[in-house]
């Protein structure tokens, strides 16, 4: 194991400031053998919210050797409808049982008249919309007993009802709920390909100062029925250079933080993505080791 | 539009292929949004057939995977899920099925998914100490007549007309299947005892014998129960058995007083 650090960005997480990687079922037997480490793993907590069984004992095992990110997917935050309080009360239990470094979830909102809608959904950006997402991350945070992570959305269209910038909304949530933020570089690039805004400028105008950790993957690239580029967030490749790149960008203005390299579809051998975690945690060392020596010249 | 009445029309036109895209969405430079809210609804979609392949990969496998899609988007539509916990839905897929006309020509597919869905609770459920066949030794015959089962929170039974065990077992990996040996029915009794889920062929009387005892009779109308589907089954072989799997994990008394045994 790497000696850990502790995450410069949001003092709300404990995650060490290295690279991590979105955990996977077909690599547990191979990871927990001992092939290619890497710094932490994130699991998905609804994967982990059945009352016993293999997935438990693998998480456990897991759990012992690394240190763990719980990433929710379906608590609806953004949701028009209350929280569901059924499965506030499954995350909890999960957060207590295996006291993660960091839980985050999603700014979007997947439940509505009593259906599940699967992958989060985007919401306008209003101030209706903002007080209602700092009340339920606050309910949130409250029957956790810890603060969370919000992560960016990948957009592919915008409401003509949005008042705010998207970067503004996530810091006006980080700032009234006391949450953090967890900031997915690859959703922000989609997101700027497909609504035609600069990456680059977004990335200078991230609040860095509540982000305690970020997302890496990889996309599908198509077009519209236009012929306008329409990036999809589908997590089945490498990385692309162009979110690299703003990675670099990010690091340069915070320094180094926990960063998770995610894969779940077209899923490669664990060499393979290990390789993708071990580059972040070249870059990430390197930026440790500078501040190290800042630290000790201040 | 408020935000709830904008939600409302996202989520319909989210479940309603037929719908156009809710108003007030803009694409790129003010574009179309067609394409745009379509990867919305292929997100839902994919994610929630995934689901459910993950759940049934013996159907899955024995569709194929265009049908296995197109069967899985009209269930999707027919039984949409209701809570976030996915591992938990698809209960109702065997009952699905068994309406479902495409797949009337495989007979056997319903239960193939009921014994997979047995199989995906007994994975998921809470973990319990199994007793030991000493247990059951130390049981006087009185008392072992009387006593009702604890079962194990993994315990699933299935029971087909089909040799639904031996399909199961033959497609649960890729490769070239060989037809069950005879075309008889066949029970199973599913159970995690330990890590790994355990699938158990039953004879006609060890099944009635499991599901009168699962159902809370006593051993000895589960005996009588055993007896009136196979005349020829011996019930304390029947009974041990079902401990030797790790299904047992107390026995009480079938007496009012319900002391514990």
């Amino acid at each position: 194991m790497i000696s850990t650090p502790t995450a410069s960005g949001s003092p709300i997480v404990t995650l060490p400031a290295v690279a991590g990687v979105g955990l996977n079922p077909a690599h547990v037997a191979e990871i927990l053998a001992g092939g290619t480490p890497v710094g932490f793993f994130e699991v998905l907590a609804e994967n982990y919210m059945g009352a016993g069984g293999p997935p438990h004992r693998r998480l456990t095992a897991i759990r012992e050797r690394f240190p763990l990110s719980v990433h929710g997917v379906g608590l609806s935050i953004g949701g028009a409808e209350p929280l569901d309080r059924d499965h506030l009360a499954r995350l909890a239990c999960l957060v207590a049982r295996y006291q993660p470094a960091a839980v985050s979830e999603h700014l979007g909102w997947s439940s509505h008249d009593g259906r599940h809608l699967g992958e989060p959904l985007p919401l306008p950006y209003t101030e209706e919309t903002l007080a209602r997402v700092v009340e339920r991350v606050d309910e949130v945070q409250t029957a956790l007993g810890r603060p969370i992570l919000l992560e960016n959305p990948a957009s592919y269209l915008r409401f003509a009802a949005s008042t705010i910038p998207e970067v503004d909304f996530l810091a006006a949530v980080a700032e009234r709920s006391g949450c953090g933020l967890l900031l997915d570089v690859a959703n922000l690039d989609v997101s700027a390909t497909n609504l035609g805004f600069d990456a680059a400028a977004a990335i200078d105008a991230f609040p860095m100062r509540h982000v305690g950790e970020i997302h890496l993957a990889g996309r599908f690239e198509t077009v519209d029925e236009a012929g306008q580029p329409l990036f999809v967030a589908a997590h089945d490749g490498p990385v692309p250079e162009s979110v690299w790149s703003l990675w670099e960008r990010a690091l340069a203005r915070s320094g180094p933080i926990p960063t998770v390299i995610e894969w779940d579809a077209e899923l490669p051998g664990w060499t393979i993505v290990a390789a993708e975690a071990a580059r972040a945690e070249r870059r990430l060392a390197a930026l440790r080791r500078a501040r190290g020596t800042a630290d000790a010249a201040a | 539009m408020p935000p709830h009445e904008i939600q409302a029309a996202f989520a319909a036109a989210l479940i309603d292929t037929e719908r156009p895209p809710p108003e007030g969405l803009i694409g790129r430079d003010g574009g179309p949004v067609a394409r745009r809210f379509a990867v919305h609804r292929a997100a839902r979609l994919a994610g929630l057939i995934g689901a459910l392949e993950v759940r049934h990969p013996v159907v899955a496998r024995l569709v194929g995977d265009a049908f296995f899609t197109a069967m899985a988007q009209a269930f999707v539509a027919a039984h949409p899920p209701a809570s976030p916990l996915l591992l938990a839905w698809g209960d109702d897929l065997p009952a699905f099925l068994g309406r479902f006309r495409p797949s009337a020509r495989i007979p056997y597919l319903a239960d193939v998914a009921r014994l997979e869905s047995a199989w995906a609770r007994a994975h998921h459920a809470a973990e319990a100490v199994a007793l030991t066949p000493a247990a059951l030794d130390a049981l006087a015959p009185p008392d072992r007549q009387a006593a009702t089962i604890v079962a194990h929170p993994s315990v699933g039974l299935v029971a087909s007309d089909h040799p639904v065990v031996s399909i199961w077992l033959a497609h649960r990996r890729d490769g070239d299947p060989q037809p069950p040996a005879a075309w008889v029915g066949e029970a199973a009794l599913v159970v995690r005892p330990e890590a790994e889920v355990r699938v158990h062929r039953l004879t006609p009387g060890a099944h009635a014998l499991a599901a009168a005892l699962l159902a809370g009779a006593s051993v000895a109308a589960a005996t009588a129960a055993a007896k009136a589907a196979d005349e020829s089954c011996d019930a304390d072989a029947a009974l041990a058995d079902l401990v030797q799997f790790g299904a047992v994990t107390g026995f009480t008394s079938a007496d009012p007083a319900d002391r514990r045994l």
